[in-house]
């Protein structure tokens, strides 16, 4: 089934969390206004709300990743939900049955929401159609397809800078062929009306059809990328792609491609500078662009997790909604004794 | 399908209130309570608790709360996708709070607003002022200081509409379980 209709019941409401593909600007702006409200949680003596009290989270990870499951697992807990954490070897045979396998073993256990990372694109979706009803399934990275809370996070970050979408021109450089943050960024700044996105980097890590496929305007050289730019977003440059054919060595990364003070330059002045880290310093950027003024790297941190407890939260509500339905049409004739025994009532 | 009128006018909410005022500031006189902190229920609440924090010319800065993230009923209505951040702008550790709210109904809405208070600290005392009080109490809740007393026929709502002017209006509100405002019946 296409992702973009599976991760929506009928009336449009969001439960599951796949991809930002198919989300319309009204869901991602309505992502970005809940968890504004969760930001105000981190002040609080106690940090925790009850919406998801009675719940279990389970945290399957099938490619390790520790940032992103601890956010995932604050999230889970100042929802008050209970929290599982599954890390899986990849390595295990055949990947349909393991998968299969885990997500029975796991309901078994009762869990209303899987947080899934897997290295395979298209995981998320698969555990997403094989869950039983009333189980949300929260996309955490899968292979190049989508990271969507991260998209959503920078997202975030930027309207708390920035305000507004309409008008913005953003500079994605680096990785972009890998990248599912990328593409789960450049999905969210279109459907949210940044005025120009752009993607900065070695012809051999830009997709051959970027233009017409992401809508992006491609670049590969980074001043004239950076021109005029409001949001500059560096990717992480993963070191496994140094050794193949992608590209020559991270010091020739760095030569053409990492931001430093002289090529910031010909940005805005008040442009951010993002990373969804871990930051490899005088790869990406030189260390003082990390540490300046216009790095908004360790926000985005504290960001990713109100806007994980927004996605969660409304993913559970749903559910709630469809659940509580369900156990309607169940008993048709409840109200209907209720309303008689009302009347009983009345009359004494 | 919404058939509402007017209850009280503006000149009658904002007489209720000065009589509101009187009352607290006796109430709060009587129990030695100088700096208290008065902390309003989004968003009719906090109306209201703008205008008797003039009136009483309290020291600290006027808090409010959004309880939507606390509502026993979420879990069947969803919450309002613009929750305001509570704000409470001095630690509420050992310090006597004065909680308002526009309607009392079935008290689930101070039973959330208590929960979210003491997620916030240990307060050394709450007094609850509620501006117009209602039948349908579901919860052991009442409150210290009351506006006005409506009495409503069954399937009747009372809402205040507001910021400015203020006034309260009463009548029949399909209940619409996709909202969760104030006119919901689950809500106060």
């Amino acid at each position: 089934m296409d992702p973009r209709h599976l991760q929506l019941d009928d009336e449009g409401r969001l439960k599951h969390f796949l991809t930002i593909d198919g989300l319309d600007r009204a869901l991602l702006t309505e992502i970005l206004d809940r968890a504004e409200g969760f930001l105000g949680v981190a002040r609080q003596a106690v940090k925790k709300v009850p919406l998801c009290r009675g719940k279990i989270i389970a945290n399957v990870f099938f490619e390790n990743s520790t940032r992103t499951r601890t956010t995932f697992e604050l999230a889970a807990k100042r929802l008050s939900a209970d929290v599982l954490n599954v890390n899986i070897n990849t390595s295990a045979t055949s990947k349909g049955e393991t998968l299969l396998d885990t997500l029975r073993n796991l309901e078994a256990m009762h869990v209303d929401m899987f947080v899934v990372r897997h290295a395979d694109s298209g995981a998320a979706q698969f555990i997403a159609e094989h869950a039983a009803p009333f189980v949300s399934v929260i996309n955490a990275g899968d292979g190049s397809y989508a990271h969507p809370t991260q998209g959503m996070l920078d997202m975030f970050t930027i309207r708390r800078h920035k305000g507004r979408f309409e008008g913005l021109t953003a500079v994605i450089v680096g990785d972009i062929l890998h990248s599912r943050v990328a593409r789960s960024q450049i999905g969210a700044l279109r459907t949210l009306g940044a005025a120009e996105v752009r993607v900065v980097g070695p012809r051999t890590l830009i997709p051959a059809d970027a233009e017409e496929a992401l809508g992006v305007r491609v670049f590969q050289d980074l001043r004239e990328g950076l021109h005029e730019a409001d949001v500059i977003i560096l990717l992480r440059l993963q070191r496994e792609r140094m050794n193949g054919a992608f590209l020559p060595s991270e010091h020739e990364f760095f030569h053409l491609f990492g931001l430093t003070e002289q090529r910031i330059d010909g940005a805005k002045p008040d442009a951010i500078v993002m990373h969804p880290g871990p930051i490899n310093r005088g790869v990406e950027m030189e260390s003082g662009i990390a540490d300046g003024p216009r790095s908004v790297i360790l926000e985005q941190v504290s960001n990713g997790l109100a806007v994980r407890m927004a996605v969660m939260s409304m993913c559970i509500g749903t559910q709630n909604l469809a659940m509580a339905s369900a156990s309607r049409s169940a008993q048709p004739d409840q109200d209907a004794t209720a309303d008689l025994l009302a009347e009983e009532l009345e009359r004494g | 399908m919404t058939t509402m009128h007017t209850w009280q006018s503006t000149e009658e909410v904002e007489a209720a209130i000065a009589k509101m005022a009187d009352k607290l500031g006796s109430l709060l006189a009587a129990r030695a309570i100088d700096r208290p902190l008065m902390v309003g229920i989004h968003s009719g609440g906090v109306w209201v608790a703008e205008r008797l924090h003039h009136r009483l010319g309290l020291q600290e800065p006027l808090g409010q709360l959004d309880i939507s993230f606390y509502r026993d009923d979420f879990t069947r209505i969803g919450t309002h996708p613009q929750v305001r951040p509570s704000d409470l702008p001095v630690p509420v550790d050992d310090r006597h709070i004065v909680l308002i709210d526009d309607v009392l109904q079935t008290g689930r809405t101070i039973r959330a607003a208590l929960n979210v208070l003491f997620d916030y600290g240990r307060p050394a005392s709450v007094v609850l002022a509620i501006l117009a009080c209602r039948d349908g109490r579901e919860l052991p809740i009442e409150p210290n200081v009351v506006g006005l007393n409506a009495q409503l026929e069954p399937g009747e709502q009372i809402k205040l509409s507001g910021p400015d002017p203020l006034t309260l209006r009463r009548g029949r509100v399909d209940p619409d379980p996709t909202q969760s405002g104030g006119e919901h019946p689950e809500a106060d």
